[in-house]
C-alpha cells in the first residue's frame, strides 16, 4: 500500500489546506475513522481487491522498546567494555546433526526468496553475512548459485510449495529449515504478482511467466506433529543425520507449537512475530493475525525449559529486531539468536532518502515504501526489474550489511558487559524490567520499581 | 546389524533385511552406492523412509509393504516396491522411476519435478499434488483433492479420480479413463487432440499398460484464476 499505509499519527495534509493549518482551524480527526482509515475503505471501494503489501505489522505493538536492562552495581559487577571478553558465538542444530552450525554472532538473516527479492540483493546478504560469520536463509524460491556462492553458513528452507526443492541442494545445505508459518501471515501461504514472475523465477517454480502466483499454506504431503516427525525423519536419512534441521513457527500458539516442534525431533525452533516481515500479503492478515514477537518468547521458552530441553534445543527469534538492544532483549529473555529480515534490508538500502522523488512517483516516500509486491522497488532490492535490480550494488551492500551486523553484535555486548555478562547467552529475565504492564505481562519480567508481573502465579 | 558386501557390478543382488538391521543403514549403503548395482530390501514391515535420497543410478526391491516417504526425493534408477506404500510416495521425485505394485496412500508423488511415479493399485487422496514435472500413471482409482495445484507433468489415471480433481491446476495434464466425481476450481475437460493421444500412449507404455488411449479424457486448468480478479473472488 502506498499513502493510505501511513502511521496514524502522520500530518497529512487535508486537500486543499496545509498541513499545519488542519490543527490551527480546530479541525478534529476521528481516532476511529482515521485518514488512513478512510483511504482504505475509498481504495477498496474503488478497486473492489483487498490492500497487499509487504513489511510486518505496522500497528503499535508491545515491544523491545519497552524492555529496559538493569545494569550492574552493588550487587553485581560489570564487565570492562573494550578489555575484558563477551563472547558472542552460538552452535545451533547440535541436538541430533553431526554438523551443527557454529556462527560468530547470534543474528542471523531470516528467509527470504529470489523473487521476493533480486539475485542482486539476495548475493548482497550472503555476503554481509558470510563477512561476520553468520548464517542467510533461502526462501520459498529455491536456492540460487548466487546465494549459494556467497555464503559460508545457507539455511534452505523447505516450504509448501517446494519451488526449487531438490536433493542436491539439501545436501548443500548447512541447514534445512521447515517452514509452518511465518510472523505476518500465521496460517497464510505465499503470493509473488505476475509483476515479479520474470522468466528465471518463473524458470525456478515451475510456473507460468507473469501469473499471479500462490503459494500453497499447508505441507503437501504431512499434516500435523506426528507426520512431521516421519518427515524430519526422512529429511535426516537423505542427507544422513549431518544437517541440522529447524522449525519455523509464525507465532499464534508458540508454547504449544515450540513443544510439538520439539516433540516431532527439531534441533532449532524459529519463532517469528507479527512484526516480521513479508514480500506480500493482505494487509488485513498481517495487521490482525499472530502475536507481537515479546508475547511470543517467553511462551517459546517455557516449552523448550519444561521440556528440559533450552539451550539444548535452540530458540532463534525475529520479527521486530533493530538495534543491539533488540538482540540482547530477546536473548535475555531466552533466544539462543535472533533473526533479521526487514532490518537487513535497510541496511542494504530499502527506504533510502535518496530515492525520495521516486517514492513520491510511487506515491509512497522513503520511511513508509511497503510495495513489495510491485516489483518497482527504487531501491532495486524487491525487484525482478533488470534496471532497478542493478542500482544494488552486491558488494557495497554487503559492506553495508556487514557493518550493520558487526553494530548490533557490538551494541548487544555493551549491554551484556553492563550487565556482567562474559557471554551474550548469560543474559537472563533477571537483568530485565518492563516500562509498561502490558510488556510486564507479556515479557514476564517486573514493572520496573516493582516486583509486580501481571498475571505471574 | 547388517553386512554388507560391496556388489560387483554384475555381481548378484545385495539382500538387506530390515529385520535384523536399521534404516539408517539400508538408506547409508544406498547413499554410497554405486551406478548399476542392484539391491533387495526384504521384511520392510512399513517402516518409513524407506531408500530416500537415492543419488546413484540403481536398482532397488522392497519386498512388502513401506511406509511413509518411501523412495522420497527419488534422483535416479529404479524403487520397485512389491506392496503398498505409505504416506507420500516418492515425493519429489526428480527422475527415475518409482513402482509399488499395490496401492499408495495420499499424496503420491507429491511435488515430484520429474521422473515415472507408477502404481498399479489404488492411490489415496492427493495424489500429485503440487506435481512440478512428474508423470504418474496409476492402475486403479484416485482420492479427492488429486493434482492439488498441479505445475506441470502428467497424471493418468486408469480408473476413477475422487472429489475435486485437478483444483487450482496450473500446466499439469491429466487423463482419466474413468469417471470424475468432480472437478475443482479453474479444472475443465479439454479435447484429446493427436499429440495427447501419442503422449497418453507414450505413458501408458511406460508403466507397461495395454489401456487404449481412446477411452480416457483429458483435464486441465481452465487460466481463469492466473491473475487476481475480485470477479473470481467466488470461484473459491
Amino acid at each position: 500500500m502506498t499513502i493510505n499505509s501511513l502511521p496514524q499519527d502522520t500530518v497529512l495534509p487535508a486537500p486543499g489546506i496545509p498541513a499545519q493549518r488542519t490543527e490551527e482551524l480546530g479541525l478534529r480527526e476521528s481516532a476511529t475513522f482515521d485518514r488512513a482509515t478512510i483511504a482504505d475503505i475509498q481504495r477498496a471501494a474503488a478497486t473492489g481487491v483487498y490492500d497487499i503489501r509487504g513489511w510486518g505489522a505496522k500497528r503499535k505493538v508491545p515491544h523491545f522498546d519497552d524492555l529496559l536492562f538493569l545494569g550492574a552495581s552493588m550487587s553485581r559487577y560489570p564487565l570492562e567494555g573494550y578489555r575484558e571478553k563477551c563472547d558472542t558465538d552460538v552452535v545451533l542444530g547440535d541436538r541430533h546433526a553431526s554438523r551443527p552450525l557454529h556462527l560468530q554472532t547470534p543474528v542471523t538473516i531470516a528467509g527470504m526468496s529470489f523473487g521476493a527479492l533480486s539475485a542482486n540483493a539476495k548475493e548482497a546478504l550472503g555476503r554481509g553475512a558470510s563477512e561476520v560469520g553468520t548464517s542467510t536463509t533461502t526462501g520459498d524460491g529455491g536456492m540460487t548459485p548466487e546465494e549459494r556462492g556467497q555464503s559460508k553458513h545457507l539455511v534452505y528452507q523447505y516450504l509448501p510449495s517446494r519451488y526449487g526443492m531438490n536433493p542436491d541442494d539439501l545436501r548443500k545445505a548447512d541447514a534445512i529449515e521447515i517452514v509452518l508459518g511465518q510472523g505476518a501471515k500465521p496460517g497464510g501461504g505465499g503470493m509473488l504478482l505476475g509483476q515479479k514472475i520474470t522468466e528465471r523465477v518463473a524458470g525456478m517454480r515451475t510456473l507460468p511467466v507473469g501469473i499471479d502466483q500462490r503459494s500453497a499454506s499447508r505441507h503437501p504431503d504431512w499434516t500435523g506433529p506426528d507426520d512431521l516427525e516421519i518427515k524430519i525423519g526422512e529429511l535426516r536419512e537423505i542427507t544422513d543425520w549431518k544437517t541440522p534441521i529447524y522449525v519455523k513457527i509464525g507465532a499464534s500458539r508458540p508454547y504449544y507449537d515450540t513443544a510439538l516442534a520439539v516433540k516431532a525431533g527439531a534441533d532449532v525452533v524459529v519463532v517469528d512475530g507479527m512484526q516480521g516481515g513479508t514480500a506480500a500479503t493482505q494487509q488485513v492478515f498481517i495487521e490482525n493475525v499472530g502475536i507481537p514477537t515479546l508475547a511470543a518468547i517467553p511462551q517459546a521458552v517455557q516449552a523448550l525449559q519444561e521440556l528440559g530441553l533450552h539451550r539444548k534445543v535452540q530458540l532463534i527469534v525475529s520479527g521486530g529486531i533493530r538495534t543491539g538492544a533488540d538482540v540482547a532483549k530477546a536473548m535475555a529473555l531466552g533466544a539462543d539468536a535472533v533473526a533479521i529480515g526487514t532490518a537487513a534490508l535497510i541496511a542494504l538500502g530499502d527506504n533510502d532518502p535518496r530515492y525520495a522523488a521516486e517514492y513520491a512517483a510511487l506515491g509512497s516516500a522513503a520511511g513508509f515504501y511497503d510495495d513489495f509486491q510491485d516489483g518497482r522497488d527504487p531501491a532495486g532490492i524487491t525487484t525482478q526489474d533488470p534496471e532497478l535490480s542493478s542500482r544494488l550494488d552486491p558488494v557495497a551492500g554487503g559492506r553495508r550489511l556487514a557493518n550493520y551486523l558487526r553494530v548490533l553484535t557490538m551494541e548487544a555486548q555493551t549491554i551484556a558487559r553492563a550487565c556482567g555478562k562474559s557471554h551474550l547467552h548469560n543474559l537472563e529475565p533477571e537483568d530485565l524490567v518492563a516500562l509498561t504492564i502490558e510488556a510486564s505481562a507479556m515479557a514476564r519480567v517486573p514493572l520496573a520499581g516493582t516486583s509486580w508481573i501481571p498475571g505471574a502465579k | 546389524m547388517v553386512t554388507l558386501t560391496a556388489p560387483e557390478t554384475t555381481a548378484p543382488t545385495t539382500t538387506i533385511d530390515l529385520a535384523g538391521s536399521p534404516v539408517r543403514d539400508l538408506n547409508q549403503a544406498l547413499h554410497n552406492a554405486i551406478d548399476g548395482q542392484a539391491w533387495t530390501v526384504t521384511s520392510p514391515g512399513g517402516k518409513h523412509s524407506l531408500a530416500v535420497g537415492i543419488d546413484a543410478d540403481i536398482s532397488v526391491a522392497i519386498k512388502g509393504h513401506a511406509g511413509y516417504y518411501a523412495a522420497g526425493m527419488h534422483k535416479t534408477g529404479t524403487v520397485t516396491i512389491s506392496g503398498n506404500a505409505g504416506v507420500g510416495l516418492a515425493e519429489n521425485i526428480m527422475s527415475g522411476k518409482v513402482h509399488v505394485k499395490g496401492d499408495a496412500s495420499q499424496s503420491a508423488a507429491a511435488t515430484g519435478h520429474g521422473g515415472l511415479v507408477v502404481i498399479d493399485g489404488n492411490a489415496g487422496a492427493r495424489c500429485g499434488i503440487s506435481m512440478k514435472g512428474v508423470d504418474i500413471v496409476v492402475g486403479g482409482n484416485i482420492g479427492h483433492m488429486s493434482a492439488f495445484m498441479a505445475q506441470a507433468g502428467r497424471l493418468v489415471v486408469c480408473g476413477d479420480a475422487g472429489e475435486a480433481l485437478g483444483d487450482s491446476i496450473y500446466e499439469a495434464r491429466i487423463y482419466v479413463k474413468g469417471s470424475v466425481a468432480s472437478l475443482g476450481a479453474d479444472c475443465i475437460e479439454k479435447p484429446m487432440n493427436i499429440e495427447h493421444l501419442e503422449e497418453l500412449e507414450g505413458l501408458l507404455a511406460a508403466a507397461g499398460r495395454t489401456d487404449d488411449p481412446a477411452d480416457f479424457k483429458r483435464y486441465g486448468s481452465a487460466r481463469n484464476l492466473y491473475h487476481f480478479s475480485v470477479h473470481n473472488s467466488a470461484s473459491y
